[in-house]
């Protein structure tokens, strides 16, 4: 805060007040708060970096093999330079279309990088995260859907998926039904069942799902549709390089986590969601979307589109209230897709794919690991069961600097494994566990 | 600087990368062992370009952008102060990047301690019990709130409970939020200053209330001062008052909203409490609430144990889950940091000081722009447009002149309470020769108005692009490269 | 000033509406229009849907607002004015001339409920 004393006096002198109190002589002086706040005395940046060194060493960084919707992907050094670009940085929401195009030429370039990877025409400027996209999608599928107010999930897609979207669906009067897995993979007889009974909005169904499996969704969306309902898929974007897209599924909706776009794991976020759709559903899309369009000397310019659409969420028919993007994350996916490439995203994906069967056949080899799910294919990551205690053994890891796979009991584990994984890694990994 | 106007696609070139990664060592193409039916059918057409490409494009465009490090962004109701360059430095360590959230518990001591030592200041600060950390910005805290609103009444089978009353000079935010959480918006009228008008509030506080949301100061800059009343009267009809934290920056160091009776309250860590904007976000809006509110909040939570160590858990009487996993961490430094550095000692100079910069700005041009509300603003305020109102000059022109002047517009057109709502925070990290600059530009601009209208009606004049087609963009939206491409070749 | 026609009903919400042989054909007044600025979506309901006398069937969208369409008739939608999907701004060109959907009524008398130019005129000047 740079007032000086003087500065102070000069300010209250043209503002006619004595003191700063003046200024909240209006406030009930029974709610002014007298005492100190119980927060530690101000450091300097000397102190400051010795405090978060002192925090870091409680954590420990670790080779990881864990996944479950997040993945240490590696993300090249260009990226955060460029984010850490304050002009970036330090905007606010570009309102003022004149001094934003930065914001508003990635925004699009976020878009249509996205709209690419899922295949679909539109996608807004991202969300907070994957959960709350798909959330999103449940919304926009009931919207659409006119009277219908159920929503199915496959029990295949991500634990906390699932529970954001139970938890938006509880509050805003959704009916959410999970219907079980079958052998690993989403049950198409038992949704169908569901959807059939004609108060089914949509489905939500993942690619791959939580187990990494790739599932078949030959024949879903004809069958969904010929029953009025729509088909969303909350899918991972970097996957989305190689695999069958949504809209390749025919799916409406398409939603997912930003992360696997080399974003730091940064504990949980800060990552993005995203959604996308058909032109059909454009006018049921939530949040922000940047169209191109030209300035008053004829120049292409960017800017804030659709704005109308938003304006609903001020009304009694409001079915989303976000207001804001995960925007310097849509600069980050752009930069890092950008950087990667065509090529790169789909080397990533082989990488991390051969990495993974590699470490699969290994487990398998030992004996003492086996197909959790035999047959089904996986890009980067797969579950396996053992005989052995997956609690011990991921702590005989995490002395070796490791994170195991995420355990999901009665003795079966999923592993992950990135382009960031070497052969060495996985060889040791394979040593400690099996031991 | 010359004009530059390339989408990163127009860079792109057949074969060319920007990227290396290390070499297959596996021996194995498990990928294309995959089903073919189950692969992509077409590549995505995505860029190919080099490294330098890629820096020099963004650097472009970083370059066609305004914020606070490049001018005054006096945006009401944004709170657009300064961002430390240490809290940037401190974020990006390794030792917290690199963790991820479902890794045991004993490797994230660190991370859970700061995440628990947040919530406790933030707690201190509001003067509340507990925070969650986990909602993601501040509409999704503000949905965070009412849920515990909800759930509250729902765990003690008052299910009848089910309108929330907003103020109708409120954020439109407000009534999307209740909306979501299922919730009916009931309205409540303003009186002329802002303020919330008791006795239309009155007769609204019947059994089927939740709660009410609102902001203190309220949307005029104006300090509700019949709080403690309202305050009274909805808690005696049995509901809630919810604080949306918009506007706590003048609190800060001189009122709590726990001490005026709030129940529940979101912060926008991006503006209280200085993380950056981002140009949208990623943000962070932690709820708090008191003490029988704290078992509602949402899941996973972090606990400190008798031992002094940390634990994520899940309470069984909670609304859910909102977030993946523990909200938007990265963000939760940045205000760890800044909360740190300026100490017991200067948080508490934060409040008064941003409503002495407001004050010093409207006092200083109420000469030349219509001040409907007059008397002591807290950390903003709003004029309805020029005073002269015969030049025809509008507030979006003014703020348009603004971006000419090197400066960032305000809010225009809200608050609705006024035709020509011009809405100014400068916050407490401006000095007054920034302040004073930027009322020379007013008073200039006023000047023009009378002077030369048309140059400040045809605004901006000097911007990189200037006035956009809005309407040919809503009419035939075109959202993506692809479909600029096949609009150009039509 | 704007064009307010005298040979049709109106609703308060800015609607009109003229009914012939049981059929009513529905609009948006010229006043509507005009006070929503450049028009650039119309979201109408489809043909065989039920619209009830109150209640929205659809909304207009300008570059900065949208407002809901509220039918002034209750029946079945026989037909929507496909011409707006592509060129919404006719609305702005001529409101009167562009009618957005025809309705069987379930209930003539309905009509009797609306107001007539007259009324509707002094709705506008307030």
């Amino acid at each position: 805060m740079p007032h000086t004393d003087s500065d102070i006096r000069r300010m209250l002198d043209k503002i006619g007040v004595d003191t700063i109190d003046d200024l909240y002589a209006d406030v009930p002086q029974e709610v002014i708060f007298r005492e100190d706040y119980d927060i530690p005395s101000a450091m300097s940046e000397i102190e400051l970096r010795k405090h978060f060194e002192a925090l870091g060493e409680k954590n420990r960084r670790l080779t990881v093999f864990g996944g479950c919707g997040v993945y240490d992907h590696y993300s090249p050094s260009a990226v955060a330079h460029l984010l850490g670009r304050s002009e970036f940085y330090t905007a606010y929401t570009p309102y003022q279309p004149e001094i934003s195009q930065g914001t508003l030429t990635y925004i699009f370039e976020y878009q249509s990088i996205i709209s690419e990877l899922t295949g679909m025409e539109a996608t807004n400027a991202s969300m907070y995260d994957g959960a709350t996209a798909a959330a999103e999608a449940m919304f926009m599928m009931v919207a659409s859907a006119k009277k219908k107010n159920r929503v199915v999930l496959s029990a295949t897609l991500l634990d906390q998926v699932i529970r954001v979207v139970r938890t938006y669906g509880k509050f805003h009067g959704v009916e959410v039904t999970v219907v079980p897995e079958k052998d690993g993979v989403s049950d198409f007889e038992a949704i169908m069942a569901e959807v059939e009974k004609g108060d089914v909005a949509g489905v939500i169904v993942p690619v791959p799902n939580k187990y990494g499996i790739i599932e078949d969704y030959t024949g879903w969306a004809e069958a969904i549709h010929g029953a009025k309902g729509y088909m969303a898929m909350y899918a991972d974007p970097s996957a989305l390089a190689v695999l069958r897209t949504p809209a390749e599924w025919g799916a409406d909706v398409a939603c997912g986590d930003g992360q696997t776009l080399g974003m730091p794991m940064s504990f949980g976020g800060p990552y993005l969601g995203f959604i996308s759709c058909g032109k059909g559903m454009l006018r049921k899309m939530p949040g922000r979307v940047v169209g191109a369009t030209k300035d008053a000397d004829g120049k292409r310019a960017f800017v804030l589109t659709l704005q109308a659409r938003e304006q609903h969420i001020r009304r009694e028919k409001a079915t989303s209230n976000i207001c804001s993007n995960q925007s310097l994350m849509a600069l980050y996916a752009t930069i890092y897709v950008s950087l990667m490439g065509k090529s790169g995203m789909v080397e990533v994906n082989r990488l991390s794919c051969d990495g993974a069967h590699y470490l699969y056949d290994r487990l398998i080899e030992s004996g003492k690991f086996e197909a959790a799910f035999p047959g089904k294919p996986f890009l980067k990551e797969f579950v396996v069961k053992t005989e052995l205690d997956v609690e011990a053994l991921n702590a005989r890891l995490l002395e070796h600097g490791i994170m195991g796979g995420v355990n999901l009991g009665d003795g079966r584990v999923e592993f992950a494994v990135t382009e960031k994984r070497t052969k060495e890694e996985i060889d040791r990994l394979v040593a400690l566990l099996t031991a | 600087m010359k004009y530059y106007d390339k989408l990163i696609f127009e860079l792109s070139r057949p074969g060319r990368k920007g990227y290396e990664l290390p070499a297959d060592e596996y021996g194995k193409d498990a990928m294309s062992a995959i089903p073919s039916e189950l692969m992509r059918g077409t590549e995505a057409e995505l860029p190919e370009v080099s490294e330098l490409d890629v820096v020099r494009h963004y650097t472009n465009l970083s370059m066609k952008n305004f914020g606070v490090d490049t001018g005054f962004y006096p945006l009401g109701s944004c709170t657009m102060k300064y961002n430390p360059k240490i809290n940037e430095e401190i974020a990006a360590m390794p030792q917290f990047t690199q963790l991820h959230p479902l890794q045991d518990e004993k490797g994230v001591q660190g991370a859970l301690e700061l995440y628990y030592n947040l919530q406790q200041a933030l707690a201190n600060i509001a003067g509340l019990y507990e925070f969650t950390l986990n909602p993601y910005a501040g509409a999704h805290g503000e949905l965070t709130g009412l849920m515990v609103m909800r759930q509250y009444h729902l765990s003690r089978g008052d299910e009848k409970r089910t309108k929330v009353i907003v103020p109708n000079s409120a954020h439109g935010t407000n009534p999307a939020s209740a909306m979501v959480a299922g919730l009916e918006v009931v309205e409540v009228k303003s009186k002329p200053n802002g303020s919330i008008d008791v006795e239309d509030l009155k007769p609204l506080l019947d059994d089927t209330v939740a709660g009410i949301m609102m902001t203190n100061p309220n949307t005029l800059g104006m300090f509700e001062t019949e709080i403690m009343e309202i305050a009274a009267l909805v808690h005696e009809a049995g509901g809630l008052l919810y604080y949306d934290g918009a506007n706590l920056n003048p609190l800060l160091g001189k009122v709590r909203p726990g001490d005026m009776g709030f129940d529940i309250m979101h912060i926008n860590l991006h503006k209280t409490f200085s993380t950056p904007h981002g140009g949208g976000g990623p943000g962070s809006g932690p709820v708090g609430v008191v003490e029988h509110l704290a078992k509602f909040l949402p899941n996973p939570r972090v606990r400190k144990n008798a031992d002094g160590s940390f634990s994520i858990e899940s309470d069984g009487e909670s609304l859910g889950s909102v977030s993946s996993f523990l909200g938007n961490f990265g963000v939760m430094m940045k205000a760890y940091a800044y909360i740190l550095t300026l100490g017991r000692e200067n948080l508490k100079n934060v409040g008064p000081l941003a409503t002495l910069n407001a004050n010093y700005i409207k006092e200083s041009l109420k000469d030349d722009y219509l001040l409907p509300i007059d008397g002591v603003c807290k950390h903003e305020f709003v004029f309805d447009g020029l005073k002269d109102k015969s030049t025809g000059v509008t507030t979006l022109n003014v703020a348009k002149r603004l971006l000419d002047y090197g400066f960032h517009a305000p809010t225009i057109y809200f608050p609705l309470l006024f035709h020509e709502s011009m809405m100014i925070e400068p916050t407490e990290t401006e000095s007054v020769e920034t302040l004073d600059e930027f009322i020379d530009v007013m008073h200039k601009v006023a000047a023009e108005a009378r002077e030369t209208p048309e140059d400040v009606k045809n605004a901006p004049l000097t911007t990189i692009v200037r006035k956009l087609d809005e309407t040919t963009a809503a009419k035939n939206p075109v959202l993506t490269y692809r479909q600029l491409k096949s609009a150009a070749e039509k | 000033m704007s064009k307010i026609l005298e040979n049709l009903r109106y609703a308060d919400s800015h609607e009109w509406v003229s009914l012939e042989d049981g059929i009513a054909t529905v609009g948006i007044t010229d006043y509507a229009q005009h006070a929503l600025g450049n028009i650039v979506y119309v979201d109408m309901p489809e043909v065989g849907d039920e619209v009830t006398a109150g209640e929205e069937f659809g909304a207009v969208e300008s570059v900065k607002a949208a407002s809901d369409l509220i039918s002034p008739v209750s029946g079945e939608v026989l037909e929507i004015n496909e011409e707006l999907e592509d060129s919404p701004e006719l609305l702005n060109e001529d409101a009167f001339a562009n009618w957005i959907m025809k309705v069987k009524v379930s209930d003539a008398s309905e009509i009797d409920n609306l107001l007539d130019a007259a009324a509707y005129s002094k709705i506008c000047e307030e």
